[in-house]
């Protein structure tokens, strides 16, 4: 297939109206975001949530804009399980890490 | 001779067939490349908290007012730049090449505007605060180095969008490429605001100072 007609398959991606919902979802979490480091939270709490609100933003954006959803579920699962290996591989090596590190510090 | 049954082997997507993944090479080539991106910040933002949890005397310069109430609106402009994207992306399905070179001439806007309002930043925390790549007046001196190289490493990214958002935009009005490679270049875009998606609570999110 050439890439002319990859282009005409258009992979029917999303409609103008979820695209938009999801942006005012995006910059929804932001702001929210925002909120939540003006209530002042435990440092380990913050991170944890703002953590996990920055992954739902990434799926977000990768399942809808980068037409990831909408894609054969074949490249999804080539390309995304590899790369959450990898990074949980940094994650493996760091956590141990970072708990003697705390540790360590001066009191 | 043709062979119908190999024909059909080297077809399916198991076999190494023509198209296994029924996306064309072009893009395919941008996933990859975006996959390897991300494990590079994956990298720098885990050195980042090595470096974060190692020093106790990590700085917090960022007030809610200005600095993160400037960064937010560095957030939504390269989100707003984003949805205009999609929207190129959209007219290019539809092979509307006026409206496509509109919306990615709004895309380049925004990156642009990004880019203004981060080295306005720079330049205050340079110029006012006496941040710098290799010191500063609160606390360790790897907070320059690692907020500089992050968030430069980034701008960086922003910039060549918007030089590839440039070309791709002048070659799709010309005729010269298709909308496919329109898309390949959204996938670029939204990569680089997904990567802020990250950036901004972890660097700054996480550095208010109260």
């Amino acid at each position: 297939m050439n890439t002319q007609a990859h282009a005409e398959e258009a992979h029917a991606g999303a409609s103008l109206g979820t695209n938009i919902g999801i942006w005012v979802g995006l910059v929804a979490i932001t702001f929210l975001e925002v909120f939540l480091a003006y209530k002042q939270l435990q440092p380990s709490v913050m991170l944890s949530i703002l953590v996990v609100l920055s992954v739902v933003k990434a799926g977000m954006i990768m399942s809808y804009f980068m037409h990831l959803k909408f894609e054969k579920l074949s490249l999804v699962l080539w390309l995304i399980p590899a790369m959450i290996f990898c990074i949980c591989m940094m994650l493996i090596f760091f956590f141990p890490e970072a708990f003697r590190l705390l540790q360590m510090r001066p009191h | 001779m043709h062979d119908v049954k190999t024909d059909a082997a080297l077809d399916s997507a198991w076999n190494g067939g023509k198209s296994p993944f029924a996306i064309g090479s072009k893009k395919l080539g941008m996933w990859l490349f975006i996959v390897s991106d991300t494990l590079t910040f994956s990298a720098l933002l885990i050195a980042y908290s090595y470096s974060r949890i190692t020093n106790p005397d990590w700085p917090r310069p960022f007030p809610i007012y200005p600095a993160i109430a400037f960064s937010t609106t560095m957030t939504v402009v390269l989100l707003a730049s984003s949805l205009t994207m999609v929207m190129a992306v959209m007219a290019a399905q539809r092979n509307e090449r006026k409206k496509t070179v509109l919306w990615m001439v709004a895309t380049m806007v925004g990156g642009l505007l990004f880019t203004t309002l981060h080295l306005t930043e720079w330049f205050n925390m340079i110029s006012k605060e006496h941040f710098t790549i290799t010191g500063n007046p609160e606390g360790t001196p790897l907070f320059g180095a690692v907020f500089f190289g992050i968030t430069g490493l980034h701008m960086t990214h922003v910039m060549i969008g918007v030089i590839y958002l440039g070309i791709v935009a002048v070659g799709y009005g010309r005729g010269k490429f298709s909308a496919e490679d329109v898309e390949v270049n959204g996938l670029y875009w939204h990569f680089v605001d997904l990567v802020w998606m990250f950036v901004f609570p972890l660097i700054y999110l996480m550095s208010v100072k109260y």
